[in-house]
């Protein structure tokens, strides 16, 4: 691990200028990617600034009757949640499938947001690697690709988000909210914070330097029945495969989103008319631009069939 | 062909050597060289001891506790988050201790191994991983124990899991809830039955 200062932010608008100012300066809170990160040296930062202290651990309702995250608001806190057990469900289901015990009770809702991929060829530093090193060349086409993208990927990179809550929050139409060097607060969708890679797959989230995430909020809830599944290559602690979320409503019309199959959260809006017809007229659209490799195409099947299985549980 | 090898062998050698003494001389004038360490203090209390620490900012929390205060206890498995052997409990919560900065916790209470019991004032948890022979090698026990201790606490206070069929209702104390909160703590020597068995007899002494 690379040599580094550390403080402690005083507050979030202070926070995001010190950042700004000093180009290897990192945020730090739950810290649980960013320093496995560190000890392999794929993040360098100069300067550490640990966010903990701030006053952004709170879940609270808002004026129009849906909920505000603060952005240091623990996975096991969030999951566990009375309101985001009862009117969030899908959001607490994808939380629980991620990660471990020990893991979930440090990491928090905007590090979950921000966490890099597990793509092999980004943590591998002897190899080339685009989003690590721009330019070098994407290892994983043509290489090991059975985790990686189906759908969205590009020439430079077929790197997946790794995120459960972040599919999650994606069916539920969060706004991610920060706030800039200057000072200025912004509401940023999530369907517009994971950016897609092209060919810059270095820059991940529409966040500008030195910009910091204060909270994340949910509209007021949308009823319908919740679920979050996740196929993995083992019961407990793996990634996604693939994963679904999605909030169905009784006359079967609703919303899905996937995960482990793009660079983002992956939902076709477009595509949700056809729910009350069943998974394949959903996934066919969905998937429609699909570029799998050999080794990744059984995750278009496996989607359309843990979406079949979410419908047989919703509508029954 | 050897003499060629040799002698651009010597000629590499001599480019090293001088490009070593061009920059060793400037790094080491540097006060403010980049890479030397930076130290910062960090108050901790660990099972039930306050220590005043001054280290690297670099120092890991399992480090910290291992090298710095001489609780070998907690140990160094993946040192990547990944295999659960340095579970300790700060404020608590089981947490990896390989995952964070031993900075980050001023004024923290840690618990390890050490402060759950000692060898003639076992744990409960710790005698029922002896009765239930939780172990065989022993190396992720600390972090097995740690972590079930805090299990316990979880299911208590109604943090839903994996498995928890309805999120509505209080989680239950079952192999199954066990296995899954269990699951970020590995076992190469596979005890997990007669872990989930000292586990089990822990949660039925304390209903």
């Amino acid at each position: 691990m690379r040599a580094f200062t550390y403080e402690r932010a005083k507050s979030p608008a202070e926070a995001a200028a010190a950042a700004a100012s000093a180009p290897g300066a990192r945020f730090i809170a739950g810290g649980t990617n960013l320093l496995d990160l560190m000890k392999l040296e794929i993040e360098t930062p100069r300067r550490l600034i640990d966010v903990n202290g701030l006053d952004l651990d709170k879940v609270e309702k808002t004026s129009d009757g849906g909920l505000r995250i603060g952005a240091l608001v623990r996975n096991t806190d969030l999951a566990a949640h009375e309101r985001v057990r009862r009117d969030y469900g899908v959001l607490s289901r994808a939380l629980l499938a991620g990660a471990s015990g020990q893991l979930r009770n440090k990491a928090t809702t905007a590090g979950n947001l921000l966490q890099r991929t597990r793509c092999p060829y980004f943590y591998d530093t002897a190899q080339p690697c685009n989003k690590r090193q721009p330019g070098s060349g994407c290892s994983a086409i043509g290489g090991a690709s059975r985790s990686l993208a189906v759908v969205g990927s590009s020439q430079a990179c077929i790197a997946t988000h790794p995120s459960d809550m972040a599919v999650a929050m994606r069916v539920l139409d969060a706004t991610v909210e920060t706030v800039a060097a200057d000072g200025r607060t912004r509401q940023i969708p999530i369907a517009d914070f994971h950016r897609l890679p092209g060919d810059t797959p270095n820059v991940e989230t529409a966040l500008a330097p030195g910009e910091l995430i204060t909270a994340v909020i949910l509209p007021k809830p949308i009823g319908g029945r919740h679920a979050y599944h996740k196929v993995r290559d083992r019961a407990s602690y793996a990634f996604a495969l693939v994963s679904v979320a999605a909030v169905i409503q009784r006359d079967g019309s609703g919303r899905v989103a996937f995960g482990g199959v793009a660079h983002r959260p992956w939902r076709v809006e477009a595509a949700e008319a056809g729910l009350p017809r069943g998974a394949t007229a959903v996934t066919d659209r969905v998937f429609a631009g699909a570029k799998p490799t050999a080794e990744n195409r059984f995750k278009l099947r496996l989607a359309e069939r843990t979406l079949a299985g979410v419908l047989a549980e919703t509508r029954a | 062909m050897k003499i060629e090898f040799e002698i651009s062998r010597r000629g590499l050698l001599t480019a090293s050597a001088a490009t070593v003494a061009a920059t060793a001389a400037p790094l080491n004038a540097e006060p403010q060289d980049a890479d030397a360490p930076v130290l910062a203090k960090v108050s901790l209390k660990v099972n039930g001891k306050d220590h005043d620490l001054e280290l690297d900012t670099r120092t890991t929390l399992l480090d910290a506790l291992r090298e710095h205060l001489r609780l070998t206890g907690t140990k160094k498995g993946c040192d990547h988050g990944q295999c659960g052997a340095c579970t300790v409990i700060v404020d608590g919560r089981r947490i990896n201790a390989c995952l964070t900065l031993a900075v980050m916790h001023e004024g923290a209470k840690v618990t390890t191994i050490e402060g759950l019991g000692t060898p003639r004032d076992l744990h409960p948890m710790q005698a029922a991983f002896v009765k239930h022979d939780g172990y065989q090698c022993g190396y992720c026990t600390p972090g097995q124990i740690c972590s079930a201790v805090a299990v316990l606490d979880e299911i208590k206070a109604g943090v839903p899991s994996h498995v928890t069929a309805d999120l509505g209702a209080r989680p239950e104390v079952s192999p199954a809830e066990l296995r899954e909160r269990m699951s970020g703590n590995i076992c190469r020597c596979g005890a997990y039955s007669n872990i989930v068995d000292a586990i089990t007899e822990v949660a039925g002494s304390r209903a």
